[in-house]
């Protein structure tokens, strides 16, 4: 699903929701939007001048250009340094500008603590309201307080896709794409994927095989295209493998208009995932890990599949992984496959790290760059709010030390919706009571 | 930083064999004597090589100093000579250093390599014995698969030593092994013939959460009542051994117990202690207990809160080996910060950067990089040269081998990497691995690529990887 590109992604959030509850959301969001409009931020003229400017669009790299941002929005991006008058200036010279990075696939806002520390959101344990997965929907789990909001903005990034690491199901259910920002509604698109885990780790939990794993997939998108076209009602009487919510949240991903995320990694099952197009023609379609994926790379880019992936992984952690090589993001990119990097929750400064090693193992380093950026937001289906800096889009930006790829680099500012973010995190504060220590007294007393 | 006592162990098994032994020969008593104390020992052979001088080359040579267009020479295993304008044999191989680095090679001191080898599957899961809270009795080097494709990959990022450990659910883990990273036919052809053995021990979450509902220790509290109660029985040991020595008794040799062996080695000095511990109150008191005991805590591993206590650390001589970054995935590593690894070294502690991770082996350098600009950024002001300590010199000391390798010094042995440039950058990547002067490792050349057993006849063989 794309939806129409609006003045705000608040707006959007809104026309995007299909389903129940449409009139309640749309009543908050709009409360939410008033509410965000009538903020100091929105106000606010930024020129960004004198950078070298990443656009991710097709303007390429500006050396020394200006990016104006207006009411949140990014409003203008010139070659050249120009301030027009009623705008403040922000001097990036010798600093380099790109689009705020986006998280390809995380947990943020659903896991603070990953083991042993209470309710962990970013994993379910089976549910009767679901008997396959598809139906948990992390949109209503976010907690926009999460420390892991804020330490991962200071690494650089603006928005992420969020989802289940586990059901112990087929399906690990429905993920969300959100914003960074410091705002409640976090929420840029909902329903914005679906995963299943079709690797060794999938067959695992799914009848420990293959000739399991597939035949319930097969069954569950068979079931979601029969209620595509024959609605369930709560009066009717249902039968089938998939429970009633399942249903509801398939019917998005057989009709398209919900991303199916497949993590795959040997060449046979990557061919098998291709190959479910034949039978669901509408499937949207993009893989994840893909660690054997080089081996397929052309049949992948002819179907046009967007591959997601960690590109250090390089040891034949599994017997469906041996093929795994540092190599695999260049060999895919050299057949074509438009690939987003970055499998991370609490340290998401490890993906544009490692979309650097990829560079120094062939990729291109605007590829690595779009990896970051534009890759995932086309993706997720966001493309027209996030990723690029391009006129319209929503000013979230980010002012580097310089290469962002390089680990002795850091972000310097962070923008969302052109507000600048603070640069402290509990982690940054942490540091300062210890780094600054008063010794006459007991840490607790400095803050 | 270690300075090994004359080990009474040793001692009491040389006179229990001369007791024991039917030889009248005193060389043959002791050689049994030696056997008893190393019954698995190194076969380790270095590969020979014709001397190897690399030119033009910017040094690091670990211990603090760097070099702009010097020379390193490699011959007969060791580094011969280094700086500007060192002599070159003639039958020296060449090779231009122009626009690279050398640097010593890194040394992790905290990998699982072998003992939870890749594939992960479970019949490959050697690293945990978890039977018991205390099983200072296992040692991780008969669990080692030298056929582990990791140790390839390993090398590939630069790393010529490692420490192979136990893994942290038990309070005593067991013994740890210390070998080169030049993958072999056996444990021992890898293991690094000097190198002291080590123990693990686990502080917090990790012996809590696997017994806690299997007889305990539940708590923090049991799990320090644990490490007591062992030293206890170790010291008792001890005594027993010693008053046996001092003839007492009917001059029968007590049995030798394996658990308490290992623990009597760690109160003599002879086996270093690492010690898995995150939060900074729980350090101070493992220190409390390790002068109770009168003992030496060699290394606080993970250590993600040693910048709280810095100082203490410092104090009590005990190095810290940290990731650059790793935090949040259980309460004792929220608290996590970038800026751990300098803040542990500006406050002249010996700071490690470990990783623990068959992936984060390979790029270690680029993780001292991250910490290392996250100091700079937070006012730290340490060198590129100073922060090499991290990767090899400190790591060396922790292991009780910085007399043969963790620098470039004249004399030890020839362990060094050629990175493609400066190693303090994503895109840099090690060109050319030495190990005792012989190069183990050549990026540009793919028969130079180790395979194990394992990756033979399966897809991708011989791939870059």
């Amino acid at each position: 699903m794309k939806c129409s590109a609006v003045i705000s992604n608040l707006i959007q959030n809104v026309r995007c929701q299909k389903h129940t509850l449409l009139a309640t959301r749309a009543a908050s969001a709009l409360l939410v939007l008033m509410i965000a409009l009538s903020g100091h931020a929105y106000a606010q003229r930024i020129a960004i001048t004198g950078g070298q400017v990443h656009t991710m669009s097709s303007k390429g790299v500006i050396e020394g250009g200006t990016v104006l941002i207006e009411d949140g929005t990014i409003k203008q991006v010139l070659s050249g340094v120009a301030v027009p008058a009623g705008y403040t200036e922000i001097d990036a010279t010798g600093k380099v500008v790109s689009p705020g990075f986006i998280g390809a696939l995380t947990n943020l806002g659903l896991v603070e603590v990953s083991m042993s520390a209470g309710v962990n959101d970013s994993r379910v344990n089976a549910h009767a309201v679901s008997t396959v997965g598809a139906a948990y929907d992390v949109q209503y789990a976010i907690n926009t307080d999460s420390t892991l909001i804020g330490v991962t903005r200071l690494e650089g990034f603006t928005s992420a896709a969020t989802g289940l690491g586990s059901t112990g199901q087929l399906f690990d259910g429905q993920g969300a794409f959100i914003s960074l920002s410091t705002d409640f509604n976090s929420v840029l698109k909902s329903h914005a994927f679906m995963h299943v885990d079709l690797s060794s780790s999938g067959a695992d939990k799914v009848g420990d095989s293959r000739a399991a794993l597939w035949v319930a997939l097969y069954q569950s998108l068979e079931e979601a295209l029969y209620v595509q076209s024959n609605p369930i009602t709560p009066s009717w009487e249902w039968f089938g493998m998939i429970s009633r919510a399942d249903a509801t949240a398939l019917v998005k991903v057989v009709s398209g208009e919900m991303p199916l995320l497949v993590t795959a990694n040997r060449a046979n099952d990557i061919l098998q995932v291709l190959a479910l197009k034949e039978r669901f023609s509408d499937l949207q379609l993009a893989l994840v890990s893909a660690s054997d994926g080089w081996r397929v790379a052309q049949q992948i880019a002819a179907a046009n599949v967007a591959v997601v992936l960690s590109p250090e992984e390089n040891l034949p952690g599994q017997f469906d992984r041996l093929g795994a090589t540092l190599q695999n993001a260049a060999r895919l990119h050299a057949a074509g496959v438009e690939l987003s990097i970055g499998i991370e929750t609490h340290n998401a400064r490890l993906a544009p790290q490692h979309a650097g090693n990829a560079v120094a193992n062939g990729l291109p380093h605007s590829v690595a760059l779009a990896a970051l950026t534009i890759n995932p937001a086309k993706l997720y289906g966001v493309d027209d709010i996030v990723g690029s800096l391009e006129a319209g889009k929503q000013a979230d930006i980010v002012i580097w030390s310089g290469d962002p790829l390089e680990v002795t680099q850091a972000a310097e500012m962070v923008f969302i919706k052109g507000e600048s973010m603070t640069m402290q995190s509990r982690q940054t504060k942490l540091r300062d009571r210890y780094l600054h220590r008063d010794v006459s007294k007991p840490a607790g007393y400095s803050q | 930083m270690y300075t090994l006592s004359t080990p009474k162990l040793l001692l009491s098994l040389v006179v229990s064999s001369l007791l024991l032994s039917a030889c009248s020969d005193n060389e043959s008593a002791k050689q049994i004597a030696l056997d008893k104390n190393n019954p698995f020992p190194s076969t380790y052979q270095r590969i020979e090589s014709a001397p190897i001088v690399i030119t033009n080359v910017t040094i690091l040579d670990g211990i603090g100093n760097k070099i702009e267009e010097g020379e390193v020479l490699l011959k007969n295993g060791k580094i011969s000579a280094f700086g500007i304008g060192v002599p070159v044999p003639p039958d020296a191989i060449e090779i231009d250093g122009t626009g690279k680095w050398l640097t010593p090679g890194i040394i992790d001191n905290h990998s699982h390599l072998g003992v939870y080898a890749s594939p992960g599957t479970s019949s490959h899961a050697d690293g945990n014995e978890m039977t018991g809270p205390v099983t200072a009795e296992v040692w991780a080097e008969h669990s080692l698969w030298p056929q582990d494709p990791g140790f390839g990959r390993a090398l590939a990022g630069g790393v010529t030593s490692l420490q192979i450990l136990p893994g942290s659910a038990n309070l005593f883990g067991g013994r740890s092994v210390v070998v080169k990273n030049l993958p072999s036919r056996t444990m021992q052809d890898m293991k690094f013939p000097e190198a002291p053995y080590g123990i693990k021990m686990a502080c917090g979450e990790n012996p809590k959460r696997v017994y806690g509902e299997k007889g305990g220790p539940m708590t923090r509290m049991a799990n320090v009542a644990g490490y007591r109660k062992a030293w206890i029985e170790a010291q008792a040991y001890q005594q027993t051994w010693s008053d046996y020595e001092a003839g007492a008794k009917d001059g029968k040799a007590p049995m030798r117990d394996l658990r308490l062996e290992t623990l009597a080695g760690v109160l003599d000095g002879d086996i270093i202690v690492h010690m898995h511990c995150y939060r900074a109150d729980e350090m101070a008191i493992m220190m409390d207990v390790m002068k109770e005991f009168n003992y030496q805590i060699g290394t606080f591993h993970h250590a993600v809160e040693a910048y709280k206590i810095a100082d203490k650390l410092a104090e009590n001589n005990v190095c810290s080996a940290m990731w650059a970054d790793w935090w949040g995935f259980k309460m004792e590593a929220y608290d996590g910060i970038r800026e751990n690894v300098p803040m542990v070294h500006q406050a002249g502690a010996c700071a490690i950067v470990h990783s623990d991770d068959a992936i984060g082996i390979q790029r270690l350098n680029q993780e001292a990089a991250k910490a290392w600009s996250d100091g700079v950024r937070a006012g730290i002001d340490i060198s590129q040269a100073d922060a090499w300590r991290w990767l090899s010199a400190n790591p060396a000391k922790s292991l009780g081998i910085f007399e043969h390798t963790g620098s470039i010094e004249k004399g030890k042995n020839a362990d060094v990497v050629l990175w493609s440039g400066d190693p303090f950058s994503s895109y840099t990547q090690a060109e050319k691995v030495f190990i005792d002067g012989a190069m183990v490792y050549d990026r540009a050349d793919p028969e130079s690529w180790p395979v194990s057993d394992f990756e033979l006849g399966q897809i991708a063989q011989g791939d870059a990887k």
